[in-house]
């Protein structure tokens, strides 16, 4: 697999401006992310508590990553308790170390794996077949992706960038043979194929949506039955998690059991969910004689502590924040140029590589509409991070110079009135050369890229301020006694308000 | 919204000193900038009762004001104090002045766009419902996938340019969509994006702020009024 999607590639508006002219991406993604997101609200709607249940979540992940340390212990004891082999690495390099070791002493020649995002964020695939130990995508999605030589663009939807019948002539590739374009034979083609790969392979990858603190447990969700069978058939279970994925108890995973699918997909529970509590014992009919969890920090422990951004940690990748976002809508995930796409994309990327000047400009590529934190099932305000990324490049004096000037006339423009007239007054003068019909159409300079798609309107000829004296006087003269009813109500407010009430 | 409070013997004060509330700079991540707009405008309201705003997106930003002014507890408290005052207008007219129907009549189908800020993060839902669903005559027709942004965001609308230009026109296909004659919606910032895409696209569709609606509508019930009697 290649690595050039994941590595930064010119600006977030050059990669967006491929997005932006390739119809059959646009089309996909529309597609896929209004039937999730339509879903969802529908899920969200029949569960009929949804906003009690979306708090309680919130105050679960809140807590857990307030006492990560403490239940990371309690985790991972358990787990060594269950017979399971737990390695934490720093960064992504030692959890691919500890991976390869892993594979070498076993003389690994394939591994099968699930879905998992943190295997995506340290290029695991690459550093197995470096080994030559073959690495098998089993998710339909990621298979597919796999093929094509690309990484996902999506959380949980890793191929929804393509259209079926650009699958099929992926998978016909692959089978040798020409495919129909429909679904279910596609998916049928992968599903015998990827038999014969689960029966030879030597380990099993899979992800983690929740770790159990309290019995050592991990957990998964999915839909196709192949992380079943990628922690069940093979004689070695490697899973990785991300090191926030804990939560304390089995208690709380009903409640993130209600949230997860419903906000991913729309449905009220995955067709499977899976809880591994260690390997094979020996009553069990199946599963992994050896069992190894790596636990990834690379950059997540950056964030505890950190009053704007700890709650990112509290994240359940669920992808709601992809699908509800205007912006993902148009442009795809691998715009934002990270393993991560989307809003929680735009954010988690730099966060985690404390390195906001390289990532700059992901933060510009929203418009802070706040989709992204009402589809949120754990409530993280992902729009105001947004705001805090762009002002800590500001503070660390990585913006572009020419914002900066026209930042700074507008905070001594905004701070004084004269100033502000003057400027208005220059303003309306200046404008003489390119209003046509009260409207301005030029693409020069700053007003191209306004102009691109729309007219700009002019500055009146009489502002409301100028007109405010004689508009004041005339209503002064017309006055009406005020409305009993509604000046009695605006003194019940003030009154209200004096004894420390607010108005929300 | 001058004209219209004017009716109730409201009188809407227009502090000469105000300038701009800001959020330009404070969504581009410059606070120091942005505070010192927000400092203007905390001075010119000091001594209003209420502020009113006809943008529910500036309504919004002086929601910010008090964490922006973190290091200065004195100007924090002076931001406390006109976050508690500030109102978006339709919000103003529902919730504290207690009128949802001015009388109006406005004969036109109309669609009604929410904007992110007063809708979504201000809550301002219901009042612009309860307002033009009391306008005699209107038609208010839904404005499918209306809850999504248009695409101005300020600056974002300058630097992501081709985004929000994809964004906006997906919103005007809508509008187009719902054949409504008018299109009405409670942010300036918003209004002026969609109008000036649908006038780059020559559409004939008319773009108006709640109020001067509602100042039409109401003009309207007057003039008829006036011609029966």
């Amino acid at each position: 697999m290649s690595t050039q999607q994941t590595e930064l590639k010119g600006t977030v508006k050059e990669r967006a401006q491929l997005a932006l002219n390739n119809d059959f991406l646009r089309q996909a993604v529309k597609f896929t992310t209004e039937r999730l997101r339509s879903g969802k609200l529908k899920a969200a709607e029949e569960h009929g508590n949804w906003e009690e249940w979306r708090e309680r979540g919130r105050q679960i992940r809140l807590h857990t990553i307030a006492h990560l340390d403490y239940y990371l212990g309690e985790f991972a004891n358990n787990a060594r308790e269950n017979g399971v082999h737990v390695h934490f690495a720093d960064t992504a390099q030692d959890a691919i170390s500890i991976a390869l070791q892993i594979a070498k002493a076993k003389e690994a020649k394939s591994a099968v794996k699930s879905k998992s995002m943190v295997t995506e964020e340290i290029h695991l695939n690459q550093a197995l077949q470096s080994i030559d130990c073959e690495a098998i995508e089993t998710d339909l999605g990621e298979y597919i992706i796999q093929l094509a030589n690309e990484t996902p663009s999506h959380i949980i939807i890793p191929a929804i960038h393509k259209n079926r019948y650009q699958i099929a002539e992926l998978l016909s590739e692959d089978a040798g043979e020409q495919l129909p374009p429909e679904t279910s034979v596609l998916a049928g083609y992968v599903r015998k194929k990827l038999r014969e790969k689960f029966l030879q392979a030597d380990i099993g990858v899979t992800g983690c949506n929740f770790a159990i603190a309290e019995s050592g447990s991990i957990v998964l969700f999915e839909n196709e039955g192949n992380a079943r069978m990628v922690s069940t058939v093979p004689k070695t279970q490697i899973t990785f998690m991300g090191m926030e994925r804990i939560i304390p108890s089995w208690a709380d995973l009903e409640v993130m059991a209600t949230l997860l699918p419903r906000s991913a997909t729309g449905q009220k529970l995955t067709v499977y969910m899976s809880g591994i509590t260690g390997p094979k014992r020996e009553e069990d009919g199946d599963g992994p004689e050896e069992m190894h969890i790596i636990i990834l920090d690379n950059g997540r422990s950056l964030q505890l502590g950190d009053p704007e951004f700890q709650e990112l940690l509290n994240c359940i990748r669920c992808g709601a924040c992809l699908n509800a976002c205007p912006v993902y809508r148009h442009i795809g995930g691998h715009a934002y140029g990270g393993t991560y796409s989307g809003p929680i994309g735009a954010v988690l990327t730099p966060a985690l590589k404390k390195n906001v000047a390289e990532w700059d400009d992901i933060a510009n590529a929203s418009s802070l509409c706040g989709a992204c934190y009402e589809a949120c099932p754990v409530k993280i305000p992902l729009h105001d991070m947004l705001v805090s990324l762009r002002r800590r490049k500001v503070e660390a004096g990585h913006d572009h110079p020419l914002e900066r000037v026209g930042m700074k006339g507008f905070g001594t423009v905004m701070s004084n009135v004269k100033v502000y007239h003057r400027a208005l007054k220059l303003g309306k003068l200046g404008q003489k050369v390119v209003v046509r019909d009260g409207g301005i159409r030029t693409k020069i300079g700053p007003l191209k890229g306004w102009n691109s798609h729309r007219v700009a309107p002019s500055i009146s000829k009489q502002l409301f301020r100028e007109q405010y004296g004689e508009l004041r006087s005339e209503l002064d003269q017309q006055a009406k006694a005020a409305d009993p009813a509604v000046a009695a109500r605006m003194r019940e407010w003030l009154t209200g308000r004096d004894g420390g009430a607010s108005h929300e | 919204m001058m004209r219209l409070l004017a009716r109730y013997g409201i009188v809407l004060e227009f502090p000469n000193v105000q300038t701009c509330c800001g959020q330009p700079a404070y969504n581009s991540g410059y606070w120091k900038e942005a505070r010192a707009a927000a400092k203007t405008i905390i001075h010119a309201f000091e001594d209003s009762d209420f502020v009113v705003t006809p943008s529910g997106s500036c309504a919004y930003m002086i929601h910010h004001y008090p964490e922006m002014f973190k290091e200065e507890p004195e100007w924090q408290e002076k931001a406390l104090q006109l976050q508690r005052k500030v109102f978006e207008f339709s919000n103003f007219l529902v919730e504290v002045l207690g009128i949802q129907d001015l009388g109006a009549r406005f004969p036109h189908k109309v669609t009604y766009h929410p904007s992110c800020h007063g809708s979504r993060l201000l809550g301002v839902k219901h009042e612009p419902m309860a307002l033009l669903n009391n306008v005699e005559g209107l038609e208010l027709v839904p404005l499918p996938f209306a809850e999504d942004c248009c695409g101005f965001g300020g600056t974002f609308a300058i630097k992501m340019s081709d985004i929000s230009g994809a964004m906006v026109a997906e919103k005007a296909e809508h509008v187009i969509e719902t054949e409504a004659e008018v299109l009405v919606g409670l942010d300036m910032g918003c209004l002026m994006n969609i109008a000036g895409h649908l006038r780059y696209r020559n559409q004939p569709v008319r773009v108006m702020h709640l109020a001067e609606l509602l100042y039409e509508g109401v003009s309207y019930s007057d003039e008829h009024t006036a011609n029966r009697a």
